[in-house]
């Protein structure tokens, strides 16, 4: 019998991953909950962003996911346009010294929602360039299908707006999306507690990024755990193959061989005495 | 001496400063011509000149000149 936790692995342009946790790296004061939340969530991807150096700042948190041998993903939150995000792109290419990039082109501040006309350019420009683009993007299926044709190495949609906590708004599309596609699909965004982390795997996700639902947690250690289970029930949930949904009960204890009960006129509730009990 | 704007600062530096004086400045640890740590360890950083990027390996060849705005960018916490 299989005792791993873990009966299949997810692959990202050709590297392998037994968690399908994602994990963002924004959101908490302290370098020292993050490292335990990150080590909770047993992630071995995260997202960090790109800003101007200021001496004992980045440094510190680089140097942790380089420790604890956590893969980078930089992102270009922050990026209005596709020409800003191809320039932070490339800034990340430099500096941590790898072609991934989660391409992140927001329309306003408000709703930090994707602007998938900049997205569609910029994605294009970058797989030319040789990047591996990990797109975050809405929720739509058509776009989605764009990304893919425009090279992305995976999609990911949100589930509701970045922060907000609101799980997954359209698992309707979010499923078309996943049946659909033919790379990676990460569900990316609004993430609130961990049964939206599981109904996304259960959605046909490959996996799932989240940041703000763990970093802030009231505890993020302890959401970050819970994470880690949520994503691992949902994808074996996946495979185990759910019973179909139906409208009318169907019982799973034997309708036959029950046991046959009078009903005495003393006690029509059944609230009789025990054999040698006086009434 | 030239004026240049460093990450969003008016800096002067002195004639014949290049890209990886700047670095070697912001990291407090000497780079080698590869645009490397020579302590081994991964810098993590990144320069864009005039909204260019400059590939690691040309730091030490790539002359500061006046008026330029230049980033020196790293890793931060995000989502």
């Amino acid at each position: 019998m299989a005792t791993t936790a873990h009966p299949d692995s997810l692959v990202l342009e050709g590297v392998e991953f037994t968690s399908r946790l994602i994990m963002g790296t924004g959101g908490l004061s302290s370098l020292h909950t993050l490292e335990q939340a990150l080590l909770a969530s047993g992630t071995q991807l995260t997202t960090v962003a790109l800003r101007r150096y200021a001496p004992g700042q980045g440094d510190t948190l680089f140097s942790l996911l380089q420790r604890h041998g956590i893969r980078i993903l930089p992102n270009t939150a922050g990026c209005y346009t596709a020409r800003d995000a191809l320039l932070t792109a490339e800034l990340g290419r430099e500096a941590l010294e790898t072609d991934w990039v989660k391409l992140e082109v927001i329309a306003d501040e408000d709703t930090l929602l994707p602007d998938v006309v900049e997205l569609l350019d910029a994605t294009e420009k970058l797989v030319n360039r040789g990047f591996k683009v990990f797109a975050y993007t809405s929720d739509d299926p058509a776009v989605a299908r764009r990304l893919e044709d425009f090279g992305a190495a995976a999609v990911m949609p949100l589930g509701s707006p970045i922060g907000t906590g609101l799980g997954i708004l359209n698992p309707h599309n979010i499923e078309l999306i996943a049946s659909r596609a033919g790379i990676p699909v990460v569900l990316d965004a609004g993430i609130g507690t961990a049964s939206d982390a599981s109904f996304a795997m259960e959605l046909g996700c490959d996996a799932v990024l989240l940041a703000s639902a763990v970093t802030r947690a009231q505890n993020p250690v302890a959401m970050a755990t819970a994470m880690r289970h949520a994503v691992i029930a949902g994808r074996l949930a996946v495979g185990a193959g759910r019973i179909p949904a139906r409208r009318h009960a169907a019982a799973s204890s034997p309708m036959t061989g029950l046991i046959d009960v009078q009903v005495s006129a003393d006690s029509p509730r059944g609230d009789w005495a025990q054999i040698g009990e006086k009434r | 001496m030239s004026t240049i704007i460093l990450n969003g600062t008016a800096q002067v530096v002195p004639e014949r400063t290049t890209v990886v004086d700047l670095v070697t400045q912001a990291a407090g640890r000497p780079i080698g011509p590869d645009g490397h740590a020579l302590d081994g360890s991964r810098l993590g950083m990144a320069v864009a000149v005039d909204a260019v990027v400059v590939p690691r390996g040309r730091w030490h060849r790539t002359p500061v000149v006046s008026g330029q705005n230049i980033e020196i960018i790293t890793a931060v916490q995000g989502g």
